[in-house]
């Protein structure tokens, strides 16, 4: 190899290598604050009030975007089964045909996604402004640490309110579609919670989605507090923060809920 | 006593060089020194939020950068805290703020905790502010709030970073006038750091200079404005021709 190729190589390696360092130092943050958070949970060792503040304002302050979200998503789910329906005449099936989807998939996706884009970004701003004001520093100087005060609070109230939420978004998802179905296919209430109930689908459809819900929570709360915390340059970089929790997060869903539906079906 | 012995640190390039420097006990000392000297970095390291990479740091004897969590949180609940933003809570009202270190780190009755507040407001002359949000504040107002919670834990040290920013001369003046009573009153040891010399020279009992990451002065109030080292002499007199 000439010294021109291995010239030109050096930089192709020298970025690899700090990209994979950038990468490896992005995971052993999210680990670290998960450990912490993990612990501090487990000894109870955070701020009850903070948590019950954050409780309030991220679980019933999401409720009108997540019915609004549920009711249409159901909806949706009937439109788009229509055709299928008339053509075999399946209407009995179509309680089950929604609450499937529904259940194991739509509901706990949608509302994640609605989740991570309200509270998750609303959370790393919020968590950013402060440690670009010093607030955080000004916690610690103050003997309190950011973890117990801010983080694993907050992190606790996000995977609570997407948990509630999915139950909130399945119910509301079922009815937006049983209200489509009677508005656009003529199949009355009665006969859509009939296939729903008659044994096709279970608990463990429930189970399914809601085990998905809490993953999700984990992501979105893990996400929005780590960028949050580790904001730098000014409003800006709150800016840059609030983008890369939306696009890790939203990742991080999907790329879970592929992984998740192979291992819990 | 509050010693910094040989500390050095650097990010991109270095930001503090073998930097020495003693504080006596009760004694009202002002920083002062050009933008990006290092000044408020000294504040941070005395806190141990910031780890020197080389040198000492010792706060009445003990070694700041050998302390655990918990020595570290028992440290630091006899420090005050003035940060350059104010570093106010935003989410929490004027009140809450300054009561924030008396619930959180000395668990008061909330009778106590409510006539410290009203006192600490009264003191800096924001009487009946109690309910109201730092958003809802002018730059000096929050100023005001962010002294009142420095000092409302009556620390042993307390450290100021730009108490004055942002303050007419005549309000700059009173709030330096006030940490001076209040310095004395609780015969605390005092770190200011400060661009406004006018009005710090009036309260402090000694100075140091720093320039370019380096201590370059250290002595009386008295000895700073009659300094030989013609560049802490511009610097103190706001003089434009000089070595600087």
């Amino acid at each position: 190899m000439s010294a021109e190729t291995r010239s030109g190589a050096r930089p192709v390696f020298d970025g690899l290598a700090r990209k994979s360092g950038e990468w490896l130092s992005l995971v052993g943050g999210f680990g670290v604050l998960f450990a912490d958070i993990v612990r501090r949970t487990v000894r109870r060792d955070f701020d009850r009030s903070e948590f019950l503040r954050n409780l309030y304002r991220m679980g019933i302050k999401s409720m009108p975007i997540v019915t609004v979200t549920a009711l249409f998503t159901g909806g949706i789910m009937v439109i788009q089964a229509a055709p299928i329906v008339q053509r075999y005449g399946a209407y009995g099936l179509l309680g089950w045909g929604a609450g499937f989807g529904t259940l194991r998939e739509i509901a706990p996706l949608l509302t994640a996604l609605m989740i991570n884009g309200r509270v998750g970004a609303n959370n790393t701003a919020e968590l950013g402004t402060m440690a670009v004001t010093e607030q955080i520093d000004a916690l610690r100087a103050l003997a309190i640490d950011p973890v117990g005060f801010l983080v694993a609070p907050r992190f606790l109230a996000i995977v609570i309110t997407l948990f509630l939420s999915t139950i909130f978004s399945d119910a509301l998802a079922l009815l937006g579609a049983a209200y489509a179905g009677f508005g656009f296919l003529g199949v009355e209430p009665a006969v859509f919670y009939r296939g729903l109930t008659t044994g096709l689908l279970g608990f463990g459809d429930v189970a399914h989605g809601l085990q998905k819900s809490i993953v999700f929570g984990i992501v979105i709360g893990l996400s929005s507090c780590h960028y949050g915390l580790a904001t730098k340059g000014g409003a800006p970089g709150v800016g840059r923060a609030v983008n890369s929790t939306v696009v890790a997060s939203a990742a991080g869903i999907f790329v879970l809920d592929y992984l998740l539906s192979f291992a819990l079906t | 006593m509050i010693r910094l012995e040989g500390v050095s640190k650097s990010f991109d390039r270095t930001v503090l060089s073998e930097v020495n420097l003693e504080i006596p006990e009760s004694c009202l000392f002002g920083l002062i020194g050009p933008g990006a000297a290092g000044k408020s970095l000294i504040l941070r390291m005395i806190t141990g939020l910031l780890r020197p990479d080389r040198g000492k740091v010792t706060v009445a004897g003990s070694d700041v950068l050998a302390m655990g969590d918990m020595q570290l949180h028992e440290y630091r609940r006899g420090i005050g805290m003035l940060f350059q933003n104010n570093a106010l809570f935003d989410f929490m009202t004027v009140a809450e703020n300054i009561a924030f270190p008396l619930r959180r780190l000395f668990h008061l009755p909330e009778a106590e905790i409510a006539q410290r507040v009203a006192e600490r407001l009264a003191r800096v002359d924001l009487p009946g502010f109690e309910g109201r949000l730092p958003a809802g504040l002018s730059g000096g107002q929050k100023k005001r709030v962010g002294v009142a919670r420095a000092t409302v834990t009556r620390a042993p040290i307390v450290l100021y970073d730009e108490p004055a920013a942002g303050l007419d001369p005549v309000t700059s003046q009173k709030i330096f006038d006030l940490l001076r009573a209040e310095q004395r009153a609780a015969n605390a040891t005092v770190l200011m750091v400060s661009s406004d010399l006018d009005r710090l020279l009036t309260v402090t009992d000694r100075v140091g200079m720093m320039l370019e990451g380096r201590l370059i002065f250290e002595g009386t109030t008295e000895q700073a404005k009659n300094a030989a080292d013609p560049r802490v002499y511009q610097f103190v007199h706001g003089k434009v021709d000089g070595p600087l």
